[in-house]
Parts: C-alpha cells; sequence; structure tokens
C-alpha cells in the first residue's frame, strides 16, 4: 500500500432544516486515489468541489462515512492512533492569521513539538531548524502580526514542520496573499519536497501552482474529475472546461491555436516552454 | 491604534529584566501587601525607597512610569482630600463643615505614598515582563491549584491566545470601521446615545469574524495534536538564577525591616 490510501470514500454534512428533517449534503462520492512517499501532488477544485474536505481526510479532522482512508498503513477511522496520524500528516490552513496561536515567532513553532511532549532541548534544536528550512530564522523573535502575509503562512508551515512529519497538506496556502508572499510560499513548498524528501499534498483552485506539482488530480462535484501528471492532465482542455475549470495560460493559448490549424505537438505548460514552442513554430 | 500591547512590556538589559517572571510577581504581591502594612512614617519612607530603588534598578524611562501615574493622579487626590477632610480628632481649623485634623492630615499622606507606590510597583513588573512570560510564570505559580480541580493550564492557554489576537483583532475594527464609513456610517456626531449606537454595525461583524477565527483555529491547534495540558512539555523551561535567590533574599530583609519598623519605631498615628 501507499503511503496515503485513500479507497472509496464518501462524506457528507448532515444538517437539520427548521422541521426538523435531517438534510444530507453529500460532499465526497466514492473517491479513491493513492499518493507515494516523497510525491508532490497538487489537488486541484474549484470552490465547494470538495477539496478541502479531502484535506481534512487526510489527517483525521473529517472521518469518511463510508470507505476507508490509511496513512502510513494506519486507519484513520481508530480513534487510537488518531494523534500519530496527525503528527505524520501536519495540515497547514488557509489563513495564517488564524493558525498562529503564540505572540511570538518561535514560541508558535513550538506549539507542536510541546504538544507531542518532545523534551525541551530537542524542541529548542527543532525550532531552530524548522524556522531555518523555511528561512524565517532571523524573525524568531518577532510578533506574528508584524509580519507579511508570506511570512506568517512560512510560519504555520515552521510549525508543522517542527513536528517532523512525513507529509504536509496544505489547504489553499496562497488563495490569502499577495504574489509576492504566494512566491515565497510556493518556493518553501517545493525547496521542502525537493531537499528534505517531505511528501506534499497541495490543495488549490490556481492551475499555475498546479503545474509544479509531480502529479494532479482534479476533484469536481466530490468526484475524481481526472489525474495524471500536470501535462496529461491539461491537455485535456475540452473535459476541464466543460466543468468549468481553467487551464494555464500558456496551455489555452496553444490550445486555441491548435483549434485554428496551427501546428503543435504538445500543448506547454509554463509561459517559457510556450515562447519556445511558439519560436519554433514561426521559424 | 496599531501599536497598542497589553501590559506595556518595555525591553531593555536590566537586572529586573532578567529576574525569572515567577520571582517578581511574587515580590510584587509581597510588597503590596507590605505597602498596606506601614503604619508610621519610618516604615513607609523604608517601602518608598526600596520603591524607589526598583523603580531605578529597572532601567526603564522614569516618562514612561510618569505617564502610568498620570492616570490614577485624579484618584489619588481625590482619596487624599476626603481623608484630609474626614479625619477624626481636634481641629487645626475649621471653615464651615470643613476641618483639618492632624489625623487626617497623616492618613491624607499615608494614601498618597501608598497608592503611588502601589502603582510604581505594579507598572515595574508589566514594564520588566513580556506578556509571554507572565502567563508562562502564572501557570506554573497555578500549578498547586490544580488539586482543587482549578483548569490552570486551560486559563493559562485561554491568556496567551487572547493576548496573541488583541493585535489582530484591533486591526480588523480598523478595517471594518473602515468599510462601514464608506457606506456612510457616522460615528462622529451626535450625542452620546448616537454614537454607542454607532457602533453596533461595528461590533457584530466584529464578533462574527472573532468567532469564525476561533473556529478556526481550534482545528489548526487539533491539526497540531493539541489535547490539553496533559503530557504537554515547554520549551523554555524556568530556572532560578543566582539574582533570583538574592532578589529573594533581598524581598525577606524588607519584610523583616518593615515589621520591626513597625514594631519597635513609637511614632504612631
Amino acid at each position: 500500500m501507499d503511503y496515503i490510501s485513500v479507497q472509496n470514500v464518501t462524506f457528507q454534512y448532515e444538517s437539520q432544516n427548521e422541521s426538523g428533517t435531517v438534510i444530507k449534503d453529500p460532499v465526497l462520492n466514492d473517491i479513491s486515489f493513492d499518493i507515494k512517499k516523497g510525491e508532490f501532488v497538487a489537488i486541484l477544485g474549484h470552490n465547494g468541489s470538495g477539496k478541502s474536505t479531502v484535506a481534512k481526510h487526510l489527517n483525521a479532522m473529517l472521518l469518511p462515512a463510508s470507505g476507508k482512508v490509511f496513512i502510513d498503513g494506519l486507519d484513520t477511522s481508530d480513534e487510537k492512533v488518531t494523534y500519530d496520524i496527525r503528527r505524520k500528516v501536519g495540515l497547514v490552513l488557509q489563513n495564517p492569521d488564524n493558525q498562529l496561536v503564540a505572540s511570538i515567532v518561535e514560541e508558535d513553532v513550538a506549539f507542536g513539538p510541546e504538544n507531542l511532549g518532545v523534551p525541551s532541548d530537542e524542541i529548542r534544536k527543532r525550532v531552530d531548524d524548522a524556522l531555518k528550512a523555511v528561512d524565517m530564522y532571523d524573525c524568531r523573535l518577532n510578533a506574528p502580526h508584524k509580519l507579511s502575509g508570506g511570512q506568517k503562512q512560512r510560519v504555520a508551515i515552521a510549525g508543522i514542520i517542527a513536528m517532523k512529519p512525513d507529509c504536509i497538506v496544505l489547504d489553499e496556502p496562497t488563495a490569502m496573499l499577495d504574489p509576492k508572499g504566494r512566491q515565497e510560499v510556493l518556493d518553501t513548498i517545493i525547496k521542502l519536497n525537493r531537499e528534505n524528501g517531505i511528501t506534499i499534498v497541495m490543495i488549490t483552485h490556481y492551475m499555475e501552482e498546479a503545474v509544479l506539482a509531480d502529479k494532479v488530480y482534479v476533484v469536481d462535484n466530490g468526484r475524481m474529475l481526472t489525474s495524471g501528471t500536470p501535462r496529461e492532465v491539461f491537455s485535456q482542455v475540452e473535459l476541464l472546461k466543460k466543468h468549468r475549470l481553467d487551464v494555464p495560460q500558456a496551455t489555452e493559448l496553444c490550445h486555441k491555436l491548435r483549434a485554428c490549424g496551427v501546428e503543435i505537438k504538445e500543448l506547454p505548460l509554463t509561459e517559457e516552454e510556450c515562447t519556445s514552442m511558439l519560436k519554433e513554430v514561426l521559424r | 491604534m496599531r501599536d497598542i500591547t497589553l501590559g506595556q512590556y518595555f525591553p531593555a538589559d536590566s537586572v529586573i529584566h532578567r529576574l525569572d517572571p515567577r520571582v517578581k510577581i511574587l515580590s510584587l504581591i509581597a510588597y503590596i501587601v507590605l505597602i498596606f502594612c506601614t503604619f508610621n512614617y519610618v516604615s513607609l519612607a523604608l517601602m518608598a525607597a526600596v520603591v524607589l530603588m526598583i523603580v531605578i534598578l529597572s532601567k526603564v524611562p522614569l516618562k514612561m512610569y510618569l505617564k502610568s501615574l498620570k492616570v490614577i493622579i485624579v484618584i489619588v487626590i481625590i482619596t487624599s482630600l476626603l481623608n484630609l477632610f474626614y479625619g477624626t480628632g481636634e481641629p487645626i481649623f475649621q471653615w464651615g463643615f470643613i476641618k483639618v485634623t492632624w489625623a487626617g492630615i497623616h492618613n491624607a499622606i499615608f494614601v498618597c505614598v501608598r497608592i503611588v507606590c502601589l502603582i510604581l510597583c505594579s507598572s515595574v513588573l508589566t514594564f520588566t515582563t513580556s506578556p509571554t512570560d507572565l502567563t508562562d510564570a502564572l501557570e506554573r505559580l497555578m500549578k498547586p491549584l490544580t488539586i482543587f480541580h482549578v483548569k490552570v493550564h486551560e486559563i493559562a492557554m485561554m491568556m496567551t491566545i487572547a493576548l496573541r489576537f488583541v493585535p489582530t483583532l484591533l486591526e480588523e475594527t480598523d478595517k471594518i470601521m473602515a468599510a462601514q464609513k464608506a457606506r456612510g456610517a457616522d460615528m462622529e456626531s451626535g450625542n452620546l446615545i448616537t454614537r454607542v449606537k454607532a457602533l453596533v454595525p461595528i461590533l457584530v461583524p466584529l464578533f462574527v469574524s472573532a468567532f469564525r477565527r476561533a473556529y478556526e483555529l481550534a482545528v489548526a491547534m487539533e491539526c497540531r495534536c493539541y489535547r490539553g495540558g496533559e503530557g504537554r512539555t515547554r520549551m523554555k523551561q524556568l530556572h532560578l538564577a543566582t539574582r533570583d535567590y538574592l532578589s529573594i533574599v533581598f524581598t525577606l530583609l524588607v519584610i523583616a525591616g518593615v515589621v520591626l519598623l513597625n514594631v519597635f519605631v513609637n511614632i504612631t498615628v
């Protein structure tokens, strides 16, 4: 079994209306996928597609109504291992302001290991290492509200790294950031994946971010629409368009050119790729 | 509004800053009790001298202390005047219903010096100790109360989170005020009642957002394996150093001094 294994998961939110009848609001519908150790995976979908619900299933914050989620062989529905799972799979949320607990950066990073009961000297070391890994060591004594959005989000990531997880799940980590902060966070995520070998699952609705991943899963309306490498996924322009999803601008441009009869063998993913491809066509 | 910090911590490098926060809190309590246990001028003078010495040792500019005294100057004047006019005994002079007695004068001086010393003492604590150190020390000092099922860890955690979110919520208040002003809300004119009513459109969104933040924070804390105080360790351990023991000895000496002066010096008032 792979490191993360999601098997036929169905999930619904239940609420009562005024007359007291239970309304079931299905969010996930028979979703299955596997993630290998060390992979960088993007889960793509627009608002309300159920992608955040998927994220919360990966660290036992939510339990499937039917189906199973296994993390490193552990069943998330087994209450005895809930905290082992949360230590293995860290979850970073969208709003950096609402996930920092302490009023000093280094103490916030220490919060996770403190909860795990790690000895003091070891916490000190982990906090320093984690802050260096996200390049925030110089700000360790600052107050979180004095930092920029990108810096806050990197502190939140450091707080997860200090727990020494195998995998980090990021639920739209860049949605509330400016372009500069977004780039900082993406660079940090890529670095953690490449250099520290941490498995990354990034939930996003930015196509340009999904391109960075090894593998892309597209979720729509609680179902798995398609999956594969970014190139495989984004070559299905028609399918994505039908489900109100975009493709990267470079891909779309070439797709339209191809429709007009321009000979393009393979659709590009990034702007650089696109320009070099177009140069070749024009030659 | 952005630069408001609770407790007005003033970072500096002084002996008082470096003292263990637990020792500081306990000493403060001791000094406050002592200030109100001075029964003659000699012991009062001793306490005033001790307080002044600590204030100077703290290396915090005197301006800061004067600022915190300014807030309570009215209270000091009113209580002193009340004590001055309502003393018992032979009046020194009388004008209508106002009479001034020796006992009244003594009381007024005592009340005035005591309140000033009290404020200075507490200011030393808040100026020289960071809010995090304060909550940390309080958690450790209150630890024995767990026998009486007081949720010490939870109280300390709430204080930490409250301190963390004060600036965030202030910023949010600014934004909401700007948003409401942009929609034509008038907050500067009208009588008191209209102005209080004008606050409602600010407070309602602020509360809604605070609850949303609280929910998200709870999720984030659970993601980081938070499950209460049990089995938790701390990164920063508090250790008593030589200077802490010296300061404890000093406080004990002051206590002994005040008690002895109270007993053996007979300039009673």
